[in-house]
């Protein structure tokens, strides 16, 4: 019985996975301009729960900085966009999200716990007045306009950033360096006693997950064409990552996609449909699901396969 | 050959000398018991040794070789390996997970996973706990867990071994399966420094005795040496 059933998660899994990619890799043959839209929103959720989960999942250390790489990724698309194709942009903007994030690492990821989260949330507020004060008394302007690219382009672009960053999350996952990541999130100086060098894991880790972050600001940059200090560094890009990651549940692969997808899916329709009180029913849901999920939606799953199959034994 | 060697290691905490000009070595292939009162600063001790604390002023050597101001992870993969006072396991990895990272980077040369697999398997075996493999370390009691963090330890293949109160804490059937395992280990060819207050166990294993207290060591010798000696004595019991 038992080998039935991981013979056909062997097939179904990969299977569903491979029917959702090709789905989504010809989305603009069959879709209105709306969906494209609405799904590269998903996507970019995506992209910045599961690169938030790649280092603060296993090491339970909780990061505020995605808004910082994101409004990196966001100015080097204004800065640079009109000058260069956009494959470098995207890519600059990845790099430069890269050596902040070692540079951040380095300098503080020997604090632990809720300093490292304040300082990490510090860091967005900094860049940000430090660009705002910079953009008034240099440029004179505060804002920028960025080069205006085609959706369907636009969409396809987060994809590709989305396959490959789910590709380097699953393989970090896998391997030894998610095991280290893992020990280091139980007991950090057990770990060093083990040989893991701790710093250096931690620190590229963190800088490896702020590239794809960096890389979906460059691209996000070019649809809302006019950008400022404070839509680029919008803390709100900092917190959506962890309730994202929250509410999917960060126990397996797939929550924090799940949890991403839906949750973005969700704000949309409720931005939509229900403006008045969006906010107030976005936080309802919030509060429910911490309260009776604190696995999240993979916590919810594995609770009702395990009635299901609890039952079925129950029977015979 | 000496192993081990600590010279003037000294370590203050604000104003207090927590280890204080304190030279010691250790032998290869030797069993070194360390022992002393509550806050004598043995844990301290394993600390400076292990890189968790850098001595200031003084100097630790492992095989001669200068490992002052060395990382932890440095020093473990050189051939020092450690087990803590308070367990350390990593709670919620299945038992074989906790040994396997020992394995995979404790070492200073790489290692293919299916070797890791099958050396953490043996170790698991070793230690006796290839029956619970899979469980969530949080799960086990207190003596297999410690037996995880001796296997984790021996997994980095270590040249010695510190142990910081492995038996404490256990009933006496688990002190006695402590003490096979420990002269199991030396058997090995492993050099085993041990922190214990476990008298009759440090009292049989050990070829020498060293006893801090307050930071400073006050005896060293044979156990025989040790039992009698007027200073011990009386630092355990008054005078």
């Amino acid at each position: 019985m038992n080998i039935t059933r991981v013979d056909l998660k062997k097939v179904w899994v990969p299977g569903l996975l491979l029917i959702i990619l090709v789905l989504l890799a010809t989305l603009s043959l069959y879709a209105s301009a709306y969906t494209v839209i609405l799904l590269t929103s998903i996507l970019m959720y995506i992209v910045l729960t599961v690169s938030w989960v790649i280092f603060s999942g296993p090491t339970g250390y909780i990061s505020l900085a995605p808004a910082a790489f994101f409004g990196v990724g966001i100015y080097t698309s204004a800065i640079l966009g009109k000058e260069l194709p956009l494959p470098i942009v995207i890519f600059i903007g990845g790099l430069a999200s890269f050596c902040l994030a070692l540079l951040v690492g380095a300098l503080t990821l020997r604090l632990r716990g809720i300093y490292f989260a304040i300082f990490t949330f510090g860091l967005v507020e900094l860049i940000k007045h430090l660009l705002l004060w910079y953009e008034i008394n240099m440029t004179g302007t505060r804002g920028r306009f960025v080069i205006v690219v085609d959706n369907n382009t636009i969409y396809y672009v987060m994809f590709i950033i989305l396959v490959i960053l789910l590709l380097t999350a699953y393989f970090i996952r896998r391997s030894k360096f998610g095991l280290a990541l893992r020990s280091i999130g139980e007991y950090e100086d057990a770990a060093a006693h083990t040989g893991v060098n701790v710093n250096a894991l931690k620190t590229i880790t963190f800088a490896v997950s702020a590239v794809f972050v960096g890389a979906a600001g460059a691209i996000m940059a070019t649809r809302w064409t006019y950008i400022d200090p404070y839509i680029a560094f919008n803390p709100l890009f900092s917190f959506m990552p962890v309730l994202m990651a929250i509410f999917g549940g960060m126990g397996q692969f797939y929550g924090p996609i799940l949890g991403a997808a839906i949750f973005a899916y969700l704000e949309e329709i409720l931005l939509t449909k229900f403006p008045y009180y969006y906010m107030l029913i976005f936080g309802t849901i919030l509060v429910v699901t911490i309260l009776y999920l604190p696995e999240g939606l993979v916590g919810l799953v594995q609770k009702l396969r395990r009635r299901i199959s609890g039952g079925k034994r129950a029977h015979t | 050959m000496r192993i081990l060697e600590g010279e003037g290691v000294t370590k203050y905490f604000g104003g207090l000398a927590a280890v204080s000009n304190v030279d010691f070595n250790v032998d290869q292939g030797e069993v070194v018991g360390l022992i002393g009162p509550n806050g004598a600063g043995k844990t301290t001790l394993f600390n400076l040794i292990s890189g968790a604390l850098v001595p200031k002023p003084g100097a630790t050597k492992f095989k001669g070789e200068n490992i002052t101001g060395l990382k932890p992870h440095q020093i473990c993969k050189m051939g020092v390996a450690r087990t803590f006072q308070s367990v350390k396991v990593f709670a919620n990895m299945p038992v074989l997970e906790n040994v396997l990272l020992g394995s995979l980077f404790g070492t200073s040369n790489s290692v293919s996973s299916a070797d890791a697999a099958r050396e953490a398997t043996g170790l698991l075996e070793f230690v006796g706990l290839s029956a619970v493999r899979a469980t969530p370390a949080k799960d086990l009691t207190l003596a297999n867990q410690k037996r995880l963090e001796v296997a984790r330890a021996l997994a980095t293949k270590p040249e010695i071994l510190l142990l910081d109160e492995l038996m404490a804490g256990l009933n006496p059937t688990e002190v006695a399966q402590a003490m096979e395992l420990v002269t199991r280990i030396r058997d090995k060819g492993i050099t085993i420094f041990m922190i214990e207050h476990v008298m009759k166990a440090i009292m049989s294993i050990c070829d020498r005795i060293i006893v801090l207290h307050h930071g400073k060591k006050i005896a060293e010798g044979t156990p025989q040496e040790i039992a009698v000696s007027r200073t011990v004595i009386e630092v355990y019991l008054g005078e």
